[in-house]
Order: structure tokens, then C-alpha cells, then sequence
């Protein structure tokens, strides 16, 4: 007979994700970040950008979104090497590929919220504000950007909080993050019942956390008019 | 890279790949059935239930949509359904098929998410219409199944289209359970050929196209079942 | 009326009924009692409780206590076949319609009867269209809500009503959503209506129209009857009833009536 579920816990399982935990959130924090630097470009971009530029950022943004993360992960860790350049080509470890893989992928649903966020402040607000005096670039920082990012926060925070849980997609290219973790405990115990659900309440928690935080961001950053759609 | 045979290698896979959407599309059909079967139900529960139901549907919507499809995958297809099978009388139904897993997998998530878009459909209706339903005599079952699911359906199609789509992208990791739909026979192709740019190419283009065709054929729906002058406002 | 021997027993009555909302006591102990072929008017000022006593009638809203009777039996709430027995017998037409707006005009009609009636498809169609036609739009049958103008949508719904052959109606301000152009199809119906001896009770602001049809008005403030008579007697010049203030103050806003006289009033 194995030893019982909370012995197991104790000695074992806890231990293990805890140190999967910790490369979860090294890949999740980077990724996040790149995506809302990739989102907010390429999302004023597709708003204020010339013509070729915002084709491109559109491109970007349906290629992104139109196919699987898993595929773009392949991508990034297997092919990428094989892309050589004058003879030169660029090899990602795991951590790198599976960073570059959830920003990009990331980065093109945050860019449709940016978008969504700029395009809901009226025109007529920009003429107000160059009526009052202000430069243009008074106007989009003091008086756009403040209500877009309002408007794209929740969207924004979604984003995130599905990131997290897509960071389980790293495990397939080897990285030992919650789930590739939760799954060599798996393989070693035999115990899968056990090790996978725990792991859902690991992820279960990590969500709710983020999402917990979110609320308390829209709430800190809110004014009338501008609540979130409650669901 | 010589593009040559970049190409060649693509044109050659593009049979066995192929071959992969008819697991593609049955993990979608079956899921999103599913998810409509157990969706409408949720949410009607949710949004006219009693309050202990509407807790428990808000629970198993918020499990479901909290935990990783991977992770889902694996309890299921590692965990539960291996363990189930193994019981008497259980074991010849085809319970620990990796595609049983994955059809159960995507389709109770989608049914989470689901639910929650037919619940915005129902909040969605002008309330004065339950309200002449009942007054015309109909009990409320009846008064949801004759006025409100009708509307809430038509204006879900939107967000069913969208759920359409992460579904089918969420479907292609059924390969880690192993289900051979395009993801998995990409990855097999590309390390047998060693041409993993232009099989990654070709299954970004075939989940593409699949994208499409669905998003397209769900548009052409709503155009088909619309009303005069309805709009997501109820009547102007 | 004045039959010696036995008392008419009324349609439907309502004995002290109680519901609070939000804390605060919108009906406060109201009882009424309405005969066959009698037309009572609600009239008030907003906030009296005018709509909640009309949905307390019918059980959309249930009231917190009190009885209601239809024709002298006592209806259970808790019976859920009898209420929607009972509701079938009380049409009711709504402020803002409630059409349904997946449906076109005629299956709007002929919904209720199929499902709660259950009716057959051509029974129901052939009694949609003839109560179509009472309303004057026989002609409209095959549109749906969204292209129907406020009165033709509110005539739609009186038609809807009258197709269950309710045994009286409750009309909650059935004209106070529509433009002033559009006001007159709708009342004519409902003058139709009291003449062809429907029972009814309506709340309405429309106090010379109602004035005209009336058996009764009653006069509601903060959830409770406060004064109730005839038309004349209300209205009546030196009344000095609440009434009568009030439907001056109304007509003084409306330009209904210049000098607020009930012999203006009445129109
Ligand atoms: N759901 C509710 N919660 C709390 N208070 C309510 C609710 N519904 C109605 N009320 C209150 O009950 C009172 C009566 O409302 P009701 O709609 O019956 O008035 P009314 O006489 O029909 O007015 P109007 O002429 O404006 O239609 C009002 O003061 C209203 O604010
Ligand atoms: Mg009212």
C-alpha cells in the first residue's frame, strides 16, 4: 500500500510543485509583460498607424490569433533553429521559446482590447482637448490613454489570467513548470488521480488569485461610467 | 534553408494531415454538442434557479474554466477515465479513449463557457416578456422554452462562433493524450522528414482555413435564422 | 344590478392585500371587487402603487398577503395549475407592450394558444387572425414587433390578451409609452372593449377618456384606495374630492382641460 494522500502532499507533491510553481511564474511574469508591451504597440498601431503599418499589425494579430498556441510553440522551440539566415540561426532553450511563444501570442489578443479601448474614446474629445490648447501628445497621454486604459483593463486582466493558465503548454516543450513537474511526480508514483488534481487546485488557485487582483485594479482605477461590464 | 524542398516536403504531407481533420472536426462537433447540450440547461439553472442551484452552477463554472485543458486532459484521460474503465461493466465502452477523454475534456469546458454566453443572451432580453408570458398562462418552463431560449439562442450565435474557434484551437492539444487529429500529425511528419517549418506552415494554414470555414458557416446561420429589425437590444 | 334575492357575486376580488418592495410598503391592506361588465379606472400619482396592485392581481407580482378570489373561489398560489389556470382568465396588458419579438404579430397571438390552450395550429391561426382583424390589423399579421409602430404593437397585445378569452382584463397605463398621435387607435380599441362589456381594470392618467367609460374610479396614493365613486361623483364641480385636485393639476399639465371643471373633464 502507498503511503496516504496528505503524507503524500507533505513529502512529496507539495515540494515538487512548489519548485514548479516558482519556473511557472518565471515564465508567466515575462510573458505577460511582453504581451502588454506587444499589445499596447501593436494595438496603437492598428489605430493610429499608416496604412502599411496597421496591414501589418492586422497581420500579426489574425496569424496570432487564428492558430494554435501549441502550434506556435512547435514553432518557436523545434522550427525556429531550422530557419537559418546567412548561415546563422537562433536556437531558444525551453524557458526562452516558450517566453517568446505566449508573448507573441498573448501580445495579439491584448492588442485587440488596446484597440477596442482607443476606439471607444470619441474623436470629438481629442478636439476638445486641442481646442483647450493642448499638443496632440498632451491630448492622447492626459486625456486617451487614461479612459483607454480603462476601458481595456478588464480584457486586458482576462488576458492574463488566461496566459496563466496556457503557461501549462511549456510542459510540452520540457520545461519542469507546474505541469511538466506534476507530471514526472505522475510518471515516478503512479498516483495520477492524486498528482493531477492537485495540480487543477493549483492552477484553480493561481486563477482565482489573479482574478481577485484584477477586481481590486478595476475597483482602485474606477469612475463612474467606466465599470466593468459585471458578468 | 533550400525552399525547394521546404515545399516539396509540405506538398507530400499534406495528405497525412489532412487526414487529421477528421479527428479535428469530430472533437469539435463532439464538444460543441456537448457543450450546448449541457450549456443551455446551466445556464437556465443559473439565471432562474433557485439559489443553492445557481451557486453550484457558478461553481462548476468556475472549475472548469479555471483549470487548464492540459491539466483537464490528464485528470481525465490519465486519471479518471483509466481509473473508471477498470471497473466492472465499465470496461468495454470505449472509456479510456484518448478521444472520449478529449470530446469529454473540451466539451465540459466549452459547456462553462458556453453557459456563461447564453446567461448574457438571457439577461440580455427585455424582462417584461417573462413577465406576459406568465400572464398569458404559460408556466415558466414553457415560458422559457417559447420566448426566451428562441431569442437568448439567436443572439448567442456571436459568442458561439468565438467559442467556436478557441475550441478548435483548444482541440490540438489532444495530441498530448494521444488523439492523431493535424497537431499530432504534424509533430510525427516533421520529425520523421525534418522539415518542421513547413509542417508547422501547413498545419497553421489548415487550422486557418478551419477557422474560417466555421466562422463563416456560423455567420451565414445567423443571417438565416435573423428577424426583422432585431437587434441585441431586443426590438428598436 | 339591484337583484333582491342574491347579490352578484363579483368577477374578481381582492381582499386586503399587502406587499412590500424594497422595504417600503407599496400595498398597503388594498381590497377592491369588480363586477361583470364593470370598468374600474386606476388613477394616482406616480409611485402610488397603481402597477404593483394590477401584477399582485394576476400573481406576477404575489402579494405578501391578502386573498383574491376570481368568481368568488379563493385562488392558491401554490397551486401552480391553477394559477396559470387563473392567469389564463386575467389578460393583462402591459405599459410597454412585451410583445415577443422573435415572433411575428400573428404568432404572437396564436403562441399562448397552442401551448396553453392547446390548440391545433389551424384553430389557433384562425382565431389569431380574427382577433387581428378586431384590432385592425389583420392586415399587419406578418410582421414582427420591431417593424410595428407603438400603437399597432399595443394593439397587438390587447389582441394577444382578448385571444385567451380572459373573463376580465387589467390594463396597466396602456397608452403612456405611445407618441399623442398614436394614442387614439389604441383607446378606441379599448372603448370597443367596455361597450362589447368587458370587464376590465386599467390604471391610466388618460382621465377624460376614462371618465367616459368608467363605473368607478379609484384613487390610489402611497399604496393605498383612497377615495373611490363614480366619475361624477369625483369629478363632480365642488367635490372637493383628492380626485378632483388632482385630475386638475393633470389636465392644468396636459392642456386637457383649461379651468379643470369635471364638465370639461369629461369631454
Ligand atoms: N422592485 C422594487 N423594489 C423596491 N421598490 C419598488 C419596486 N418596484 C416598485 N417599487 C416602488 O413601489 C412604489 C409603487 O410602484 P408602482 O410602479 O406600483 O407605482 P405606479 O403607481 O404604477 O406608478 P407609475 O404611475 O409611475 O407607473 C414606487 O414607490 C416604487 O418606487
Ligand atoms: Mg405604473
Amino acid at each position: 500500500m502507498s503511503t496516504p494522500y496528505f503524507e503524500f502532499l507533505r513529502a512529496e507533491l507539495a515540494p515538487g510543485l512548489l519548485e514548479g510553481l516558482w519556473t511557472s511564474v518565471l515564465v508567466i511574469v515575462p510573458s505577460a509583460l511582453l504581451g502588454v508591451v506587444i499589445g499596447i504597440t501593436a494595438g496603437v498601431l492598428r489605430v493610429y498607424g499608416a496604412k502599411p503599418v496597421r496591414w501589418l499589425a492586422d497581420c500579426y494579430v489574425s496569424l496570432f490569433r487564428g492558430t494554435p498556441l501549441v502550434v506556435q510553440v512547435f514553432f518557436w522551440y523545434f522550427a525556429l533553429p531550422y530557419i537559418k539566415i546567412g548561415g546563422w540561426s537562433l536556437v531558444l532553450d525551453p524557458i526562452e521559446a516558450a517566453i517568446l511563444a505566449f508573448g507573441m501570442c498573448s501580445g495579439a489578443y491584448q492588442s485587440e482590447y488596446i484597440r477596442g479601448g482607443l476606439n471607444s474614446i470619441k474623436r470629438g474629445q481629442i478636439r476638445a482637448a486641442l481646442a483647450l490648447g493642448m499638443t496632440t501628445r498632451q491630448a492622447v497621454t492626459s486625456i486617451v490613454l487614461p479612459q483607454a486604459f480603462r476601458r481595456a483593463l478588464p480584457g486586458c486582466g482576462n488576458e492574463i489570467i488566461y496566459l496563466i493558465k496556457y503557461s501549462s503548454l511549456a510542459s510540452i516543450i520540457t520545461v519542469n513548470e507546474l505541469t511538466g513537474t506534476a507530471t514526472t511526480i505522475a510518471k515516478n508514483t503512479w498516483r495520477n488521480i492524486e498528482v493531477f488534481c492537485t495540480l487543477g487546485v493549483y492552477y484553480l488557485a493561481l486563477v482565482t488569485i489573479a482574478a481577485w487582483l484584477l477586481r481590486l485594479a478595476e475597483d482602485a482605477l474606477s469612475v463612474p461610467g467606466f465599470e466593468r461590464p459585471r458578468t | 534553408m533550400d525552399f525547394s524542398v521546404a515545399f516539396n516536403a509540405a506538398r507530400d504531407s499534406l495528405p497525412y494531415m489532412l487526414g487529421g481533420v477528421g479527428w479535428t472536426a469530430g472533437l469539435i462537433c463532439g464538444s460543441m454538442l456537448l457543450g450546448l447540450a449541457l450549456g443551455v440547461p446551466l445556464s437556465v439553472l443559473q439565471v432562474y434557479g433557485p439559489k443553492p442551484v445557481r451557486r453550484a452552477v457558478s461553481l462548476y463554472v468556475w472549475l472548469f474554466r479555471g483549470i487548464p485543458i492540459l491539466v483537464q486532459l490528464y485528470i481525465f484521460y490519465f486519471g479518471l477515465l483509466a481509473w473508471l474503465s477498470q471497473l466492472p461493466g465499465l470496461t468495454d465502452i470505449g472509456l479510456d479513449s484518448p478521444f472520449t477523454a478529449a470530446v469529454l475534456v473540451l466539451g465540459l469546458t466549452s459547456s462553462a463557457y458556453q453557459s456563461q454566453i447564453f446567461r448574457g443572451a438571457i439577461q440580455s432580453l427585455p424582462g417584461g416578456q417573462l413577465k406576459a408570458a406568465r400572464a398569458l398562462g404559460m408556466t415558466d418552463a414553457q415560458a422559457i422554452r417559447t420566448v426566451i431560449l428562441p431569442q437568448a439562442l439567436r443572439l448567442s450565435i456571436p459568442g458561439w462562433s468565438n467559442e467556436y474557434s478557441i475550441l478548435l484551437k483548444d482541440s490540438a492539444l489532444a495530441f498530448t493524450i494521444g488523439v492523431v487529429e493535424i497537431m499530432a500529425r504534424m509533430r510525427s511528419i516533421a520529425s520523421t522528414t525534418h522539415e518542421p517549418v513547413s509542417m508547422a506552415f501547413v498545419a497553421g494554414i489548415i487550422f486557418f482555413a478551419l477557422t474560417w470555414v466555421g466562422v463563416k458557416g456560423l455567420s451565414l446561420l445567423e443571417n438565416k435564422v435573423r428577424i426583422a429589425g432585431y437587434t441585441r437590444q431586443g426590438a428598436v | 344590478m339591484s337583484d333582491a334575492t342574491k347579490p352578484a357575486v363579483p368577477i374578481l376580488e381582492a381582499r386586503n392585500l399587502i406587499k412590500t418592495l424594497g422595504g417600503n410598503r407599496v400595498l398597503d391592506s388594498v381590497s377592491l371587487a369588480i363586477g361583470r361588465g364593470k370598468v374600474k379606472v386606476l388613477i394616482g400619482p406616480s409611485g402610488a402603487g397603481k402597477s404593483t396592485l394590477l401584477q399582485c392581481l394576476n400573481f406576477l407580482l404575489p402579494p405578501d398577503s391578502g386573498q383574491i378570489l376570481l368568481e368568488g373561489r379563493e385562488i392558491d398560489k401554490k397551486s401552480k395549475k391553477e394559477l396559470c389556470s387563473f392567469r389564463q382568465q386575467v389578460g393583462m396588458i402591459f405599459q410597454d407592450f412585451n410583445l415577443f419579438d422573435h415572433l411575428s404579430a400573428l404568432e404572437n397571438v396564436r403562441v399562448a394558444l397552442m401551448k396553453v390552450k392547446g390548440m391545433g395550429k389551424l384553430d389557433a391561426t384562425e382565431r389569431a387572425v380574427a382577433e387581428l382583424k378586431r384590432v385592425g390589423l389583420a392586415d399587419k399579421a406578418s410582421l414582427y414587433p420591431a417593424n410595428l409602430s407603438g400603437g399597432q404593437k399595443q394593439r397587438v397585445a390587447i389582441a394577444r390578451a382578448l385571444a385567451m378569452d380572459p373573463k376580465i382584463m387589467l390594463l396597466d397605463e396602456p397608452t403612456s409609452a405611445l407618441d399623442p398621435e398614436l394614442i387614439g387607435e389604441v383607446l378606441s380599441v379599448i372603448r370597443d372593449l367596455a361597450q362589447g362589456g368587458m370587464t376590465m381594470i386599467m390604471a391610466t392618467h388618460q382621465i377624460s377618456f376614462s371618465a367616459s367609460l368608467a363605473d368607478e374610479f379609484m384613487f390610489m396614493e402611497k399604496g393605498r384606495v383612497v377615495e373611490h365613486g363614480s366619475p361624477a361623483e369625483l369629478l363632480g364641480k365642488g367635490s372637493g374630492s383628492r380626485t378632483q385636485a388632482f385630475c386638475a393639476k393633470i389636465s392644468e399639465l396636459t392642456g386637457e382641460a383649461g379651468d379643470g371643471e369635471a364638465g370639461a373633464c369629461r369631454l
